[in-house]
């Protein structure tokens, strides 16, 4: 958890210049209204910024961008705010950039199958944009009725459909990034390279550290003609993990492959009754999607494979409504954990799916150490975990015990070869375990490259990626040897 | 050699060559050496470091040191049913892995599966500065710092040695079928947009001497079904020609003297080109085979692909020491130069294969 500073009060010459560039509507100043910006999707990192600022046009972000540039203010850029690593806390003596007002769809091209699109635009949106011409933008990550794309592409946002479709930056074809000194740079186009280096990559998942992104195209597919998912129960933990690796040995690749455990199963059943198996230690959601007679043939083999690794019992459902009636249960999982528990933490890393039994059990047995209760439910095709931490703030000592457990969980992803975040961001929660993930030189490369496009560390800083100083103190205290490369496998 | 000594061994090559300040060129099979701007630099090997670190099917995830050559990554994942999806072209019998991500380019399945970064998931490598780092893992889904792996990839080499690549790999179809039809480039160009817009299992298409080419991939079914739907006769040599494509063997690709990759909006116009014309990718990429005789100025090529959105590479037949790649705005070209000395202080690497002709600036 950050310490909370008092926020600065705005220098007033550069409030005034602010106040030429935006209408008044557009600045933030009163600190109940700045309230509303001091934290993101992870609400236990909080801190008031000194001002917020909501333009509506690009060249409005450019002219705050230079003036912030002239000033050396740091900028945090922020979209809907539910990012959950807190990729988006203000900083005290710095401004919030809200691209929230940038929510136009400029163009949508059925022909080419793609859509240009502001940074405010919500994930959800450009798919409802989309859907009269039959087309979908893929990436679906669980809060898409809310994020937008602009915060997508800083995260490199994933979601139910990644082990198919892809993340984020496989979904995007062009970026305007403004750069910290207000230089516009366009990456990428709507053809399928670019000359150059490959900055667009670069800079999706940057958190915001590298430049702010005022408009982009993504790219739209044709939606299939039929999705069918399967709902298996099993009794015992490995024996669903186990089938995830046994699905893709078989060379199918789902659309979705998500696993929950026997809490999380009862968490939602109990809220929104959509028939899950409450008896069960696990389940799993298995679609597949494509034409008709593909999507039925695959649906045959999953179920025998299911069966064959132990179900105890395998449900297709039988038409469109059960379909979104399973989907709903995965969907309410969060709300769900919230009913059965005051606070919950949700944690993301990913590890090689044979590992997934092992970091299950490890996690379990680490929640006892700690006396916390977790419950499991994630992107299990993919590997990635949502461990979900659950607590009450309101207890002494709960929250901290929540944050350690977090953070040995997210150790634990690293020791058996995965990373410590799969789709949610480094932030500042996780800037301790980068130091893990990462050696000092690895961290100072990724500095270098922070350096060519912000010399002068405006943007977002003290996120993503950890000062090497940080980490030898930090490595000091975890009693880490200094210098010592934690992934080294020779 | 076991892998330690073997990186250790290419380390102190760049620590020497650091310390005389000579210039490196990496390479591995030489199957790519007409491509990019020339380079004087001192040849490093990666040839002999080589072989498949890890390789787990159920995974989807295969890491290999860059000197392996293709042909083996290729032969161990069919053993297993699985391919990598991007198909990479080898352009001669060595290519090597390191080969393949430094150049970043893939074959026909492009606008289909995606890109060659699409499926690299992680890399070590050594920097200009003579340290090993390692970017990214085995696992799909990882955001954790930069993507440092996407960037290299692509990057010819220009920023850092790399040494080992992990990349996703995808199951092999259970079935393939090509169906041919014959049309003009326009029509051509027309089909393949409509079928973009719809759910088929395509994952090749091209246009060759009036010949409108589509390959079909996936369940047998599926397969099936979309070949009637989208008309054509069955070829039967049609992965001859997908491999003839994708190796530039085609005839107008030999017969040509200087040949090049327009990578344009699938939905652009076609124009007339100075020499025969190749539409692949779904229309997204265009192959130019000029003549000697028709040889036109790069300027013409350059300031078109700007105008329609795209970029155009002199891909083979550029007179040596002249620019190959899409020129930079300057502002870009600014970033790419400080990324350059982010990595490679001392332009160790590679210095002018990108762009540039004087040592201060290339890249």
């Amino acid at each position: 958890m950050t310490r909370t500073k008092h926020a600065q009060t705005c220098d007033p010459v550069l409030l005034s210049v602010l106040q030429k560039i935006l209408p008044d509507d557009a600045i933030v100043t009163t600190e109940e209204e700045r309230r509303v910006y001091e934290c993101d999707g992870l609400p236990m990192f909080r801190q008031l910024p000194m001002l917020v600022v909501l333009p509506d046009t690009t060249g409005q972000v450019r002219e705050i961008l230079q003036l912030c540039h002239a000033h050396k203010v740091p900028v945090v850029a922020r979209g809907a705010g539910t990012g959950l690593s807190a990729g988006a806390t203000p900083l005290a003596d710095g401004i919030v950039l809200s691209l929230a007002r940038l929510n136009a769809i400029l163009d949508l091209d059925p022909q080419a199958c793609t859509a240009r699109v502001q940074p405010g635009v919500r994930n959800l949106a450009i798919s409802e944009a989309a859907d009269p011409h039959g087309l979908y933008y893929a990436p679906d990550p669980s809060s898409q009725i809310a994020c937008t794309i602009g915060g997508n592409v800083a995260e490199n946002s994933g979601g139910v459909h990644c082990l198919k479709y892809g993340l984020t930056v496989h979904n995007i074809l062009e970026i305007h990034l403004l750069l910290m000194d207000g230089t516009l740079l366009i990456l990428g186009s709507s053809a399928l390279d670019q000359a150059g280096y490959d900055l667009m990559a670069l800079t999706i998942g940057s958190e915001g550290l590298l430049g702010v992104g005022v408009e982009g195209v993504v790219k739209l597919l044709p939606k299939p003609v039929l999705a069918k998912v399967a709902m298996a129960a099993f009794d015992d933990v490995s024996k669903a993990a186990n089938a995830v690796g046994e699905i893709i040995a078989a060379g199918l690749i789902p659309a979705g492959l998500e696993m929950m455990d026997g809490p999380s199963i009862r968490a939602v059943e109990d809220y929104v009754r959509v028939g899950y198996p409450v008896e069960a230690a696990a389940m799993l959601l298995c679609e597949m999607d494509g034409n008709q007679v593909e999507v039925e043939s695959q649906m045959v083999r999953i179920e025998d494979l299911l069966k064959g690794c132990g179900a105890t019992s395998v449900k297709i459902a039988a038409d469109e409504a059960e379909r979104a009636k399973f989907w709903l249960g995965r969907k309410s999982a969060f709300p769900a954990a919230g009913r059965i528990s005051p606070d919950y933490y949700c944690m993301d890393g990913t590890v090689p799916r044979r590992k997934l039994a092992q970091v299950l059990e490890g996690t379990a047995q680490l929640a006892e150490e700690f006396q916390l209760t977790v419950t499991n439910i994630f992107h299990a095709g993919d590997g990635n975990l949502h461990p979900l931490i659950l607590f009450d703030a309101n207890k002494p000592g709960e929250l901290k015990r929540a944050e350690d457990l977090g953070a040995q969980i997210l150790l634990l992803c690293i020791e058996v070869g995965g990373t410590i975040t799969g789709e949610h961001g480094v932030g500042l929660e996780k800037i301790q375990q980068m130091c893990v993930q990462f050696n000092t030189e690895e961290l100072e490369q990724m500095h270098r490259v922070k350096e060519a496009f912000d010399p002068l560390q405006l943007l977002n800083p003290g996120k993503a990626v950890p000062r090497p100083r940080h980490c030898a103190e930090y490595r000091l205290a975890s009693g880490m040897k200094s210098g010592e490369d934690p992934h080294a496998k020779d | 050699m076991p892998r330690t000594n073997c990186s250790q061994a290419l380390q102190e090559q760049i620590l020497q060559a650091l310390s005389e300040q000579k210039t490196l060129q990496p390479c591995g099979g030489h199957s790519k050496d007409f491509y990019g701007r020339t380079v004087n630099g001192e040849k490093l090997s990666c040839a002999g470091h080589r072989g498949i670190l890890n390789y787990e099917p159920k995974e989807l995830v295969l890491t290999a040191k860059s000197g392996t050559p293709l042909q083996e990554i290729e032969a161990i994942l069919a053993e297993r049913g699985q391919m990598l999806a991007f198909e990479p072209p080898h352009f001669g019998p060595g290519t090597t892995l390191g080969g393949v991500v430094a150049a970043g380019l893939a074959g026909p399945a492009r606008a289909y599966r995606g890109s060659v970064r699409d499926y690299v998931l992680g890399v070590r490598v050594i920097n200009g500065h003579g340290q090993i780092l390692h970017f990214g893992g085995e696992v799909i889904k990882n955001v954790a710092g930069y993507d440092i792996s996407r960037l290299l990839t692509g990057s010819l080499g220009t920023l850092a040695l790399l040494l080992e690549v992990s990349l996703k790999v995808l199951p092999l179809p259970e079935a393939e079928t090509t169906i041919s039809m014959s049309c003009d480039s326009t029509t051509a160009l027309q089909h393949m947009l409509t079928w973009s817009r719809q759910a088929l299992p395509i994952t090749a298409t091209a246009w060759y001497r009036d010949q409108l080419y589509c390959r079909l991939s996936g369940e047998r079914s599926a397969v099936h079904d979309a070949i009637s739907l989208i008309g054509g006769d069955e070829n039967t040599d049609g992965s001859i020609f997908w491999t003839a494509l994708r190796e530039q063997t085609l005839p107008a690709f030999t017969a040509s003297k200087r040949l090049w990759r327009l990578s344009v909006p699938p939905t652009t116009l076609l124009r007339e080109e100075s020499g025969e014309v190749i539409l692949e990718w779904g229309g997204a990429l265009r192959w130019c085979c000029e003549n000697r005789h028709l040889i036109i100025d790069k300027t013409d090529y350059w300031d078109y692909a700007k105008t329609v959105g795209g970029h155009a590479t002199c891909f083979r037949g550029a007179k040596p020491g002249t620019e190959v790649f899409q020129p930079l705005p300057s502002e870009l070209l600014a970033l790419h130069q400080r990324l350059k000395l982010a990595f490679d202080p001392k332009s160790l690497f590679n210095p002018g294969h990108l762009y540039g002709t004087t040592a201060a600036t290339g890249l």
